[in-house]
C-alpha cells in the first residue's frame, strides 16, 4: 500500500465535500437533526409515561452511536459514486491504484467522519441531555470501533453491489443502514424483536454493540460474549463483504461494466 | 527498436458478441501509432484492455515486457491515458485536479512539473476556476495535462482532439510530437481526425469488427488502398470490409 495514493484520495474527497453543501448536511446538519428529533421524542414520552429516565441516555447515546455505523458506510458508497457522477471512475480505476489503497482511503475516510459525528454529538447531548457518552471509557472506543468496522462492511457490500447492478442499485446507499436498523435492536434489546428474529438480530456486530452500550450505560458489567462475538462477526463481514467487493470489481471489468458504469 | 507493447490472440467477448477477435499487434519503443477503424470496430476496447479497465477473454498483453494481468499497478505507474469523453471531478479545481493526480501517479517535484504542463497548454490563468465551469476544449486540454503528468513511457489517447478547435487542435499535436522526441514517448492514438493521424503517426492500424485489417504507415497504406488521402482510404476499407492486399 502506497500511502501517498491513500492521502490522494482523502485530499480528493476533502475539497469535494467541502464545496458540496449537500455533503456538507450529510456530514453535520443531520447528524444534529437526527439528535434533536429523537432527543425530543424521548424526552415527550419520558413526559407522557412513566418510562425510566434511563430511556432518553439509551436513546440518545444511541443515535450518537447508530450515526457513526450510517455515515461510516454511507462514505464508503458514496466517495466511490462521487467517481461515477463527476465522470472520473476510468481515470481513477485506470490509474496505478491498488484496491487496497482504493478501500483504504475510503475506509480511512468514513473513520475520519465517524470521529466528527462522534464528538459533535457526543457534545451536543452533554449540553442537551447531560450525558456524558465518554463516562464509558475504553468501551466507548470499542463500541465505536465495532461499528466502523461494520459501516466500513455495508458500505463495501453497497459498491460491490452498485457495480454488480449499477445505477439501480445506488439507492441502498442510503437505504440499507435503514433496512438494518431495526433488526440489529439500536434502539430496544433484542429480547423485544419476535422469538424466530433474534438469531438473525444476533448475526449483526451492531447488535451485540448496542446490548453491551445499554449495559454499560446501566452501569452493569457487558456480558463477554457481546465484546467476543462483535469482534469476530465483523472481521467476518470485513472478510466476506470484502471479498465480495472485490469479486464485484473483477467482474465488473470482465463485463465491460466499468467503462460503460463510468462513461 | 523494441516493442514496448505485445498483444497476442487477444478476444473479448461481450456476452454473445464478440468485439475483439484474435487480434495481434506490437508498438516500438518511441513510435506514435494510429489506431483507426469505423465506430465499433474495437479501438476503445483495445485502449481500455491496455489500461487494465476491461479484462481480455483470451489472449495476453504484455507491456514494458510485463503482463497486464499480473503487474497492472507497476504497469500504469509508467503510463497515462487522456479522453476527449473523461473528465477531471467538476467541482475541484483545476490547479487541485492535477495536484491529486500528481500524487496518484507518484509525481515528484509535482508543483513545477504542474505549472509547466499548465504553460503548455495554455491553462494557467484558469489555475483557481474549477474544472467544471471549463469549456469542453478547455477541459480536453486540462485532462491532456493529467495525462502528461508523470512523463509516461506510454501515454494512450482516445480522441484527443475531438473537442478542440484547429488552432487548439495543432498546438496539441505539436506538443504531444515535441515530447514524443524529447522524451521517447510510445503514444497510441485513437482518432477520426485524419490530419491527427497524418501529422502525428508513424504507423497506422486499421481495425475492423475487432480484427486488424491493415498495418502499416500513412503512404503504405494508401498506396496498398489505391486512395489520394487517408479520409478515403478510411472510407474505402471502411465499406469494402476488406484487407488492402500486402498491407495487413
Amino acid at each position: 500500500m502506497d500511502f501517498r495514493v491513500i492521502r490522494a484520495l482523502i485530499i480528493k474527497y476533502a475539497f469535494i465535500v467541502s464545496r458540496n453543501t449537500f455533503r456538507l448536511m450529510d456530514l453535520f446538519f443531520w447528524p444534529v437533526m437526527d439528535l434533536l428529533l429523537w432527543g425530543l421524542v424521548t424526552v415527550y414520552m419520558m413526559k407522557v409515561s412513566n418510562a425510566a429516565p434511563a430511556m432518553v441516555t439509551y436513546l440518545v447515546a444511541a443515535i450518537i452511536l447508530w450515526n457513526v455505523l450510517y455515515r461510516a458506510q454511507q462514505l464508503v458508497s458514496v466517495s466511490f459514486l462521487d467517481d461515477v457522477w463527476s465522470r472520473n471512475l476510468l481515470n481513477i480505476f485506470g490509474a496505478p491504484i491498488r484496491t487496497t489503497e482504493y478501500v483504504g482511503a475510503a475506509c480511512l475516510m468514513g473513520l475520519m467522519q465517524g470521529l466528527i459525528v462522534l464528538l459533535l454529538l457526543s457534545g451536543l447531548a452533554m449540553s442537551l441531555h447531560s450525558l456524558n457518552l465518554f463516562s464509558m471509557g475504553y468501551l466507548l472506543a470499542f463500541f465505536f470501533a465495532n461499528l466502523l468496522l461494520m459501516g466500513w462492511s455495508l458500505g463495501l457490500m453497497v459498491t460491490g453491489c452498485i457495480l454488480k447492478w449499477g445505477p439501480p442499485a445506488e439507492a441502498l446507499a442510503w437505504a440499507v443502514p435503514g433496512l438494518v436498523q431495526p433488526i440489529a435492536a439500536v434502539f430496544y434489546p433484542v429480547s423485544v424483536l419476535p422469538g424466530w428474529l433474534q438469531p438473525v438480530a444476533l448475526s449483526f456486530p451492531a447488535a451485540h454493540v448496542f446490548e453491551g452500550m445499554r449495559a454499560a450505560l446501566s452501569g452493569q458489567a457487558i456480558a463477554p460474549h457481546h465484546i467476543w462475538c462483535a469482534l469476530i462477526l465483523n472481521i467476518l463481514y470485513l472478510f466476506a463483504f470484502g471479498y465480495f467487493f472485490q469479486l464485484s470489481l473483477e467482474d465488473a471489468r470482465k463485463r465491460g461494466f466499468l467503462v460503460k458504469y463510468g462513461s | 527498436m523494441n516493442n514496448i507493447v505485445e498483444v497476442r490472440a487477444l478476444r473479448k467477448e461481450f456476452g454473445k458478441t464478440v468485439a475483439i477477435e484474435d487480434l495481434d499487434f506490437d508498438v516500438k519503443e518511441g513510435e506514435i501509432l494510429g489506431f483507426l477503424g469505423a465506430n465499433g470496430a474495437g479501438k476503445t476496447t483495445t485502449i481500455f484492455m491496455l489500461l487494465g479497465l476491461i479484462t481480455p477473454t483470451r489472449g495476453s498483453i504484455s507491456i514494458m515486457g510485463r503482463e497486464m494481468k499480473e503487474s497492472r499497478v507497476d504497469i500504469l505507474k509508467r503510463m497515462n491515458f487522456a479522453s476527449a469523453y473523461q473528465q477531471l471531478p467538476y467541482n475541484l479545481r483545476v490547479g487541485e485536479n492535477l495536484l491529486v493526480f500528481a500524487e496518484i501517479y507518484r509525481v515528484s517535484n509535482s508543483k513545477q512539473k504542474i505549472d509547466d504542463l499548465l504553460e503548455m497548454f495554455e491553462l494557467a490563468h484558469l489555475r483557481k476556476q474549477l474544472s467544471g465551469s471549463l469549456s469542453s476544449g478547455e477541459q480536453t486540454r486540462l485532462t491532456l495535462c493529467k495525462a502528461l503528468l508523470n512523463d509516461p513511457d506510454i501515454l494512450l489517447l482516445d480522441e484527443p482532439t475531438a473537442s478542440l478547435d484547429p488552432d487548439q487542435a495543432d498546438k496539441v499535436r505539436k506538443i504531444i510530437a515535441a515530447r514524443q522526441r524529447e522524451k521517447g514517448m510510445t503514444v497510441i492514438n485513437t482518432s477520426h481526425n485524419m490530419i491527427d493521424v497524418s501529422e502525428l503517426c508513424h504507423r497506422i492500424v486499421f481495425m475492423q469488427k475487432g480484427r486488424v485489417v491493415a498495418n502499416g504507415s500513412a503512404q503504405e497504406i494508401l498506396t496498398q488502398s489505391g486512395t489520394a488521402t487517408l479520409e478515403e482510404a478510411f472510407i474505402s476499407i471502411a465499406r469494402s470490409n476488406k484487407t488492402p492486399a500486402g498491407v495487413a
